[in-house]
């Protein structure tokens, strides 16, 4: 992984101390909390319903142990003793105090962490695969251009105060685990005729309020020109970007007002025009940064069947919780943080330990964060992975359900978000109790839950197979329903099937969803397959048969 | 009097703005809105005393390029800390524009905790909000002595990661 070097630790402990001045000017009632407010929020620190709300930066998703048990004694020490992991790969505290921000951040410095642009209208951190350097179907590793575009992104002197927050993916792989086509700027690896690195650029996709499915401007932009070009992108945005409306701010807005070829002619003729005094990526950098992520030391191993004669529970977990590696004698394992009862995402300091543990045992030392809310331990040896099995097991981290039903992504929600209009960590135990019935959960095969508490759209419901969205009706807390969206593969926004439903009918309308998918399905289709092939009509239809309280 | 943080120095501001001196004597700095300048550049160009052109928002900077050489000053408004146009007009009037008078950020958006990033876009002038503690913002201007992109030479580094061919 990236090692800080002495630029690196320097800027971040600065940051620590001009936090602290920040902090002491806020508490003092030098600095008003409308003058605060966007000094905290680039520091990750939101002010929520119940306690401030710490979000700590995790970029691209990669953690080392020493990093994960900071985390754990951070969460211990100045929290609640859990934390929660978010789409963006980040984990978020929900109980600190504000006066002792300063030492958290502190402590996140000593073991090259931090919560740097994690919030507010700035470049936010920049997510990548979780399955980066071992997919088997993979161009590049995006992580170590992940590393230099958050370096480049950091502080920058004129991209701070955006009229938005702006969200960058990178992908290296055929398959888009990283959702990179809802994000402003999505990043795909390409390798030209030469075998030279480059991206095509995909901008203007995103979430939220008026979901869309970003654009190409540029089919391959060569590897030195990256920062150059992301730069003129972003002042195209920073000066052209709607401030007037905070619901119209988003870059997606102004691409669609100029429409997409106005808007590619602009980028370009600002890069041209800005180039010579634009960030140059040369190839001493890149191979500085390169080499932290170069492979791990595998062994010699060979690929055997270690779960041929086990007991089904493990068959069932090596199934679902564990993929396919591109080093013959290992698995990548999914840690899952989905066991029913749980809130999706939540893991205690205990927990966080003995994955730290566990990871210096068996995988590098190293542990990933997925935007999907779980963990995963990216390179163990198969022969590891029946007694990794037991060990997370007794965690309550083994759930045999990663990809399943109750897999599900869930934002925090009314309990704890101060923008949210309906609950979900209720909502998502509720289906969990519903579909607890392992057997039945792996007939109905890979299906994606995804939950948000409000049109902000942090739990991507707008791209979930199953999307649930919490809507206010006179106080009361409804779920809209849709259906058809989808992550991976290709991008897809799901559509609303009808009226919103009570809290209380979820999990009831999701199992006639689903049954109505049991009745019609082909031999081998999947939920998403059968979707796209019988339409809405049948499951629109059967979703409010038994349900004359839905209005 | 009103004083400017220039160039590190906390001194007296000889400029006077259009509205606040709108019958002001010939020969006194002044600072004239830039769609007033735009309109009329004739009217201005021929008073005798120094001219500078007050930038907003929402303004196109690549139109001050024909006026930049009657221009000892540019003034960038920031209405608020967290409109950050200012900032591409700072950087556009220096790089591309090769604006090299004072280029001044005024505004209420100019604070102790905006003025790192300021200098570094190319601002050599500070006319802080009211209320703003001068010797506070000087200490802001070193709060870090290293960064990750290229940036104006307002600004000193120790260490900077990446580089433009051009500065």
């Amino acid at each position: 992984m990236y090692r800080y070097d002495e630029l690196d630790q320097a800027l971040v402990d600065q940051r620590v101390a001009e936090f602290r001045d920040q902090t002491r000017r806020h508490l003092a009632g030098e600095l008003s909390e409308e003058q605060f407010r966007p000094l905290r929020l680039r520091n990750g620190l939101y002010l929520q319903r119940h306690a401030p709300m710490l979000r700590i930066a995790i970029p691209y998703g990669l953690l080392s142990s020493t990093q994960l048990r900071k985390l754990a004694d951070v969460a211990r020490r100045y929290d609640r003793g859990y934390g929660h992991f978010t789409t963006r790969q980040n984990l978020q505290l929900n109980w600190p105090k504000l006066a002792d921000v300063p030492e958290i951040l502190a402590e996140l410095a000593t073991v090259q962490m931090h919560a740097m642009q994690t919030s507010g209208n700035c470049v936010r951190n920049v997510t990548a695969d979780h399955l980066a350097g071992i997919a088997p179907d993979e161009v590049d590793d995006p992580r170590p251009y992940c590393e230099i575009i958050r370096q480049w992104a950091t502080l920058h002197p004129e991209f701070t105060y955006l009229p938005r927050k702006f969200k960058i993916a990178v992908t290296g792989s055929a398959e888009d685990r990283a959702a990179s086509e809802v994000h402003d700027i999505g990043l795909h690896l390409r390798r030209d005729a030469h075998g030279q690195i480059g991206f095509a650029v995909l901008v203007g996709g995103g979430l939220g309020r008026a979901p869309v499915i970003g654009v190409c401007i540029r089919e391959f932009l060569p590897l030195p020109q990256l920062l150059s070009y992301l730069e003129a992108i972003l002042r195209v945005y920073n000066r052209h970007g709607r401030r007037d409306n905070l619901n119209k701010a988003r870059i997606k807005v102004l691409v669609k007002s100029l429409g997409a070829e106005r808007f590619r002619e602009q980028v370009e003729a600002e890069w041209q025009a800005g180039r010579e005094h634009a960030a140059l990526l040369p190839p001493a950098e890149v191979a500085r940064v390169r080499a932290c992520f170069a492979p791990p030391p595998y062994q010699a191993l060979a690929d055997s069947d270690v779960s041929a004669g086990r007991e089904p529970a493990f068959q069932a977990w090596y199934r679902y919780n564990t993929r396919a590696h591109r080093v013959p004698g290992y698995r990548a394992v999914f840690v899952s943080l989905k066991a029913h009862g749980a809130v999706p995402g939540d893991m205690s300091a205990a927990q966080m330990e003995a994955v730290a543990t566990l990871a210096e045992r068996v995988s590098f030392g190293l542990v990933r964060t997925t935007h999907t809310q779980n963990l995963l331990l990216a390179d163990v040896p198969q022969r590891e992975l029946y007694r990794l099995w037991r060990e997370l097991a007794q965690l309550g981290l083994a759930m045999p359900n990663i990809g399943t039903l109750t897999d599900m992504i869930a934002c925090p929600g009314l309990d704890f978000c101060s923008l949210a209009n309906a609950g979900t960590i209720s909502v998502a135990q509720q289906i969990q109790q519903r579909f607890d019935d392992l057997d039945y959960l792996y007939d109905l095969g890979e299906i994606d839950i995804k939950m948000s508490g409000c049109m902000n759209a942090c739990g991507h419901h707008h791209v979930g197979h199953i999307g649930v969205l919490g809507v206010d009706k006179h106080g009361e807390e409804w779920y809209q329903i849709s259906l058809g969206g989808s992550a991976t593969g290709f991008t897809a926004l799901g559509e609303v099937i009808g009226p919103s439903v009570p809290r209380a009918e979820v999990a009831a309308t999701i199992e006639r969803i689903v049954e109505t998918y049991r009745a019609v399905r082909l031999d081998g289709e999947r939920f998403i397959e059968t979707l796209r092939r019988v339409g809405l009509a049948p499951f629109r239809e059967r979703a409010y048969a038994a349900h004359p309280a839905a209005a | 009097m009103r004083h400017i943080l220039r160039q590190r120095e906390w001194v007296a501001d000889e400029w006077r703005y259009l509205d606040e001196d709108p019958g002001s004597a010939a020969g006194v700095p002044l600072i004239v809105p830039w769609a007033q300048l735009r309109a009329a550049p004739e009217r201005w160009r021929g008073r005798a005393g120094r001219l500078g052109a007050h930038l907003a928002p929402a303004d196109r900077v690549e139109e001050l390029a024909a006026a930049l050489p009657d221009l000892s000053l540019v003034a960038v408004e920031f209405p608020n800390p967290g409109d950050g146009r200012g900032y591409s007009h700072g950087r556009l009037l220096r790089e591309r524009l090769q604006f090299s008078g004072e280029l001044r950020a005024v505004g209420a958006g100019v604070r102790q905790d905006q003025v790192f990033l300021l200098a570094r876009c190319g601002f050599d002038a500070l006319e802080l909000a009211a209320g703003e503690d001068p010797h506070a913002a000087l200490r802001a201007l070193g709060r870090y002595d290293v960064a990750y992109q290229p940036g104006a030479p307002q600004v000193a580094l120790r260490r900077q990661r990446f580089f433009a061919p051009g500065n």
